[in-house]
């Protein structure tokens, strides 16, 4: 189950079935720029938000300014209330979130993978009808926002995102594929509850698959927008990505705090805009840029699963 | 794992089938609390369909459930209007053709890159290479956004900036629609085609190595070896991924058309509108909502029929590549 993608050893090119050195350099060539494709935004949109006001205007963006400047990163320092903020509401989110979908997620995995249970039709059929059909972005709408009544409320946030029958296929196939059966029998005939079985058994052996789950959680929490720009209208409310995606349009919108003695309208007057508007997203990428080369293969590990056929 | 089965099967036929377990109740408690999630977020909207089929009128004073019971119903006339609207059309285009072009670039350009990167000598350059590609999947279209701003703003952007240089005259991008075909395509193959190729590299790492050996024995190029053991292969692989995109292909990546554009220009808005981008800017603004869930059933229903027609097919051709 947890083949190793481009494992080291024994699956290296044997020796007499090589691409030639020329291939090789060839390949190698590809590869790199399609890497430096993936990355080169990010240069420079650091870059821009390390540049100094007037460099930008001079020049535009560049890779390599005239001049840099910290002046971006200091007004964001002097904005930090906001930042913060939204840090705080993305960061409570990404948790309560995460933690509520991991639980509903595994037990509901676990009840799916168990051979033997008298409502076991009706548990699948309501996992994997809405892989088929579903009501549509309106009806979703409507039930979050009327029926629901969660407007500008943290659980619109967190509620639609938290379950997934990719996820919970994912599970169940992990638990059936990776816990024997005998061990669940015999923890029964001891008289342990599905509960106990499922809390002591099920899950301590299960790290891999609930890894892999949370990432792809908290990742979908960490960067969702979406329900944020349907549902939430109270600036309190908002999380880096919305934030973000406000100051698409309103760049000013970051500008709410003007330093001692300057009027709100010179302030937003003599904000270093374009370097600012960078600088927020280089904040938002780069706790994701530095942290998913470690969380990768339990993402794979996930992927991998989820494509065997459930 | 065969005598569990065995065991198991015994198991079943030694109980009475109808009798009701102390398992059964406990199991369903236990799956009970995402039971209910489901009843909410994926049924309840399922019959909020019937907005569709009705007027929708608000009833002062009453809750959106009363209005709803209360407004007149007029059978098909939203889907008429709907399917009449010049909007329709331009949306069918869109979002059927842009998903075309995604699925095909989707399976050639992840598997081209999988297998380069199986071949190359050094195994650690192939993980750092697969790190770096796997990055733009884990940008939110939001982030992207600024990325693709710092390429294309009509003032400062690097593009531009090339251009004047070499003496050219700069390009208003945000509202010249006839290139962004092309940059929708270019973004959404860059930050897809990591991922998938992460899923492929998964499948090839799977095929059993003596095959490999084998053929080698037996005198076949590399190329050969890729086409007869290497695709068929991963062939299962490809074959669920382009199910699920078909499956999908009346749904859009909301995010790639909405935010890569800078929330739609008008300028741009037939080249780059879709359904999902039409649903949205119409409960944005309040557009009449029975119109808007006439179209947004539309697009659930014709996602639901592609994607059983393409299990058929394919379940038809090889019963093992199906998925449901």
């Amino acid at each position: 189950m947890n083949r190793k993608i481009t494992g080291s050893g024994q699956d290296r090119p044997n020796r007499l079935n090589r691409i030639r050195p020329a291939t090789n350099a060839a390949f190698h060539m590809i590869l790199l720029s399609a890497a430096a494709l993936c990355v080169i935004p990010l240069i420079l949109v650091f870059m821009v938000s390390v540049s100094s006001e007037a460099s930008l205007t001079a020049n535009g963006y560049r890779f390599l300014p005239d001049s840099f400047s910290g002046a971006a990163y200091s007004f964001l320092w002097n904005e930090r209330a906001t930042i913060l903020h939204a840090l705080w509401i993305s960061v409570l989110v990404t948790v309560l979130g995460t933690a509520l979908g991991l639980f509903l997620t595994a037990a509901m995995g676990y009840v799916l993978s168990r051979p033997v249970f008298r409502l076991k039709g009706l548990f699948t059929g309501a996992v994997f009808i809405p892989m088929i059909f579903n009501g549509g972005m309106l009806a979703n709408y409507v039930v979050v926002n009327n029926l629901l009544g969660l407007g500008n409320n943290l659980l619109a946030l967190i509620l639609p995102l938290c379950v997934s029958s990719f996820n919970i296929v994912i599970c169940k196939t992990f638990f059936r594929s990776t816990i024997p059966e005998s061990i669940i029998e015999s923890a029964k005939i001891d008289g342990a509850s599905q509960f106990r079985i499922f809390r002591s058994i099920v899950l301590p052996v299960s790290k891999p698959a609930l890894a892999a789950v949370g990432l792809f959680l908290s990742f979908g929490y960490w960067n969702d927008w979406f329900q944020s720009s349907l549902y939430i209208t109270d600036s309190r409310l908002f999380s880096l990505q919305a934030l973000l995606n406000r100051m698409i349009t309103q760049i000013q919108y970051i500008a709410g705090n003007p330093s001692a003695g300057a009027s709100l309208q010179q302030y937003i007057s003599q904000m270093p805009t374009e370097g600012v508007r960078m600088a927020i997203a280089v904040v938002v990428v780069i706790p994701i840029a530095c942290a998913y080369p470690f969380f990768q293969k339990y993402f794979i590990s996930g992927l991998t699963i989820g494509a065997v056929k459930g | 794992m065969k005598t569990d089965r065995l065991q198991t099967d015994r198991h079943q036929k030694s109980r009475h089938k109808k009798r009701w377990t102390r398992d059964d109740t406990e199991l369903s408690l236990l799956g009970l609390p995402c039971l209910l999630w489901f009843a909410v977020f994926a049924f309840l909207p399922m019959f909020g369909i019937i907005i569709a089929f009705k007027s929708f009128r608000i009833a002062p004073g009453h809750g959106f459930l009363y209005s709803l019971m209360t407004s007149d119903w007029v059978g098909l006339k939203n889907f008429s209007f709907f399917v009449r609207s010049n909007a329709f059309g331009m949306l069918l285009r869109n979002t059927v053709l842009y998903n075309i072009v995604f699925i095909l670039l989707g399976v050639l350009i992840p598997v081209t890159l999988a297998v380069i990167i199986r071949q190359i000598y050094s195994r650690r350059a192939g993980r750092i290479y697969q790190t770096v590609m796997f990055f733009p999947h884990f940008m939110s279209w939001v982030v992207v956004s600024y990325f693709v701003y710092a390429f294309l703003s009509p003032d400062k952007g690097l593009l531009n900036g090339i251009i004047r240089s070499l003496g050219g005259q700069p390009v208003q991008w945000y509202s010249e629609a006839k290139y962004w075909p092309f940059i929708l395509v270019f973004m959404q193959v860059w930050k897809t085609a990591g991922y998938s190729m992460v899923v492929y590299l998964a499948g090839i790492a799977g095929i059993d190595q003596s095959l490999y050996e084998a053929a080698v024995i037996d005198g076949a190029s590399k190329w050969q070896q890729t086409r007869y053991i290497t695709l068929p292969g991963i062939r299962k692989v490809i074959v669920m991924m382009f199910i699920l995109n078909v499956g999908r292909i009346f749904y859009s990546d909301f995010g790639l058309f909405y935010q890569v554009t800078r929330h739609i220009p008008n300028s741009l808005y037939t080249t780059v509108s879709t359904f999902d981008t039409y649903i949205y800017q119409a409960i944005r603004t309040n557009a009449p909502i029975g119109q808007t869930a006439a179209a947004s059933l539309f697009q659930s229903a014709a996602c639901c029929m592609t994607i059983l027609t393409a299990n058929f097919i394919v379940s038809a051709i090889d019963a093992d590549s199906a998925i449901i």
